[in-house]
């Protein structure tokens, strides 16, 4: 069973710890949407993260655009308009098959050409697919094949295994 | 029958050529995902990876600067190769001619046609013989449709007013000619405006134009009453051809909106014009660029739009089961 504040204690610890030894100097936090915006927020609050959260929504980055169309509920991307050099903490929930942060970072660099991009997830999970890893996580699982990770929030925050029907 | 071809099996956008036949959701939804590339305005670099490798080519058989440019300054944010072509019309073997120029780009492997066009129906035609895996966008089709200059012009409706459900629209000036009031008309109703009014002359209107689903007003003074969002249309000289009006300084008189007429409306009323104005003929120029205008956001807004329609037209088409 995963518990939510376990995780996010382990998370900011290794933040607290990568922060240091990068040097990061007035991180910059983004949140990826939905889930990841939902861990940043906290991970925000126990940083004491002096900018507002930066949101980001990838969804006019993804690789998948041509087989999955338009996400008709996709959100405007809240940035500041300069990150050129600035420190960032990147934030998601569940760390899969790698794409998604693909995605993020190209969408980040369209904005501008960060100092260091700092990598934070809540659970790392097998299923890699391109050569990226997270640099501070909150855990480490390996997962059924028809196994998934459903976040709710904002709050309370809480953490589900579903196993999907071989049928649905 | 012939409006579902808009839509692929799935339901989704395969091309735009008319406000008629969608529905509020798709509507809604292109709203929505035009709202979103509002943000990337505050990018570095304008541009999304989501066309990459596409080539779409805009066919503008009539001549049109700002639906154009702004066409192609969309595509070209969705990183789509885009080329732009104004072709004369011949006056003779139209069809014939047409076909010939879609078949030849087509040969070119390409995979979306924006089509500006005097005759009605110009769109529709090609939807309906080019291949199958090309779209098609109407820039404007003669007198019938100008889909995408109706949806910025609810974007920017959206943006001031939140809500259409409150609201009372004015559409004042040559109707009769106006492939954007029709496209507008539809857009207002579906998405729900408490009353979408025409104001113009018996000669600027359609007959049964009751039937669009609006109310008639002959008298711009107590036409104005009430009234939240003003669109001011351009009057066409060039497709008058018999006389309409007695004079352009008469019909300033009697349907240019000043700044006296417009104090009839509400007072947070804004005033819209798909452009190009003709000033003192339709909009004084103190009205034109006053506060209460939002003639040039209604340009900004088309690009958003113009990305909103094309991306979402672009999505995987034809998919079986």
């Amino acid at each position: 069973m995963l518990d939510i504040n376990d995780l996010l204690n382990k998370l900011e610890a290794e933040l607290k710890r990568v922060i240091v030894e990068r040097g990061l100097v007035d991180p910059l936090m983004i949140g990826i949407r939905t889930g990841g915006v939902w861990v940043a927020e906290q991970l925000h609050q126990r940083l004491g993260i002096k900018d507002d959260l930066a949101l980001l929504d990838i969804s006019f980055y993804r690789d998948d655009f041509s087989q999955i169309g338009v996400n008709p509920n996709v959100k405007p991307s809240q940035l500041p308009q300069d990150i050129k050099g600035r420190d960032i903490i990147l934030v998601d929930d569940v760390f899969y098959t790698g794409r998604t942060i693909r995605a993020a970072l190209n969408e980040i660099f369209d904005y501008g050409r960060p100092n260091q991009v700092v990598l934070a997830v809540l659970i790392e999970r097998d299923g890699k697919q391109i050569p990226l890893c997270p640099d501070c996580i909150g855990t480490s699982i390996i997962m059924d094949a028809g196994q998934r990770i459903k976040l709710t929030g904002p709050s309370p925050l809480s953490i589900h295994l579903q196993t999907l029907d071989a049928v649905a | 029958m012939t409006e579902n071809i808009q839509l692929n099996s799935e339901g989704k956008l395969k091309h735009f050529l008319s406000i008629e036949g969608l529905n509020k959701t798709l509507l809604t939804e292109i709203l929505d995902i035009a709202d979103s590339f509002i943000g990337m305005n505050d990018q570095q670099i304008k541009k999304v990876p989501l066309l990459r490798g596409k080539t779409i080519v805009n066919l503008f058989f009539e001549n049109s600067t700002r639906t154009r440019t702004t066409f192609e300054l969309a595509a070209k944010r969705l990183s789509a190769d885009v080329l732009s072509m104004s072709i004369a019309t011949s006056s003779t073997s139209k069809g014939e001619s047409l076909l010939d120029t879609i078949r030849n780009l087509e040969a070119m492997f390409v995979d979306m046609f924006v089509v500006r066009h005097a005759i009605s129906g110009a769109a529709h035609f090609i939807a309906q013989h080019t291949a199958p895996h090309i779209s098609v966008i109407n820039a404007g089709d003669g007198q019938h449709a100008h889909p995408t200059q109706a949806m910025l012009d609810m974007f920017t409706i959206r943006q001031v007013k939140q809500d259409f459900s409150n609201l009372r629209v004015a559409i004042i000036g040559d109707i009769l000619h106006s492939r954007v009031a029709r496209s507008q008309i539809q857009a207002l109703n579906t998405l729900g405006a408490a009353e979408v009014r025409v104001i113009a002359p018996k000669t600027l209107l359609p007959s049964h134009v009751e039937s669009l689903g609006v109310n008639v007003s002959h008298d711009l003074t107590s036409g104005l009453k009430d009234i939240d969002v003003i669109i001011m249309l351009r009057l066409q000289k060039e497709r008058m051809t018999s006389a309409l009006l007695p004079s352009e300084s008469e019909y300033f008189k009697c349907f240019g909106l000043t700044e006296a007429k417009l104090k009839i409306a509400k007072p947070d009323a804004i005033v819209m014009h798909p452009g190009p104005i003709n000033r003192g003929v339709e909009i004084d120029s103190k009205v034109a660029d006053g506060p209460q205008s939002v003639i040039l956001k209604q340009v900004s807004n088309g690009i958003a739009i113009r990305m909103a329609v094309m991306a979402m037209a672009m999505q995987k088409q034809g998919a079986v089961g």
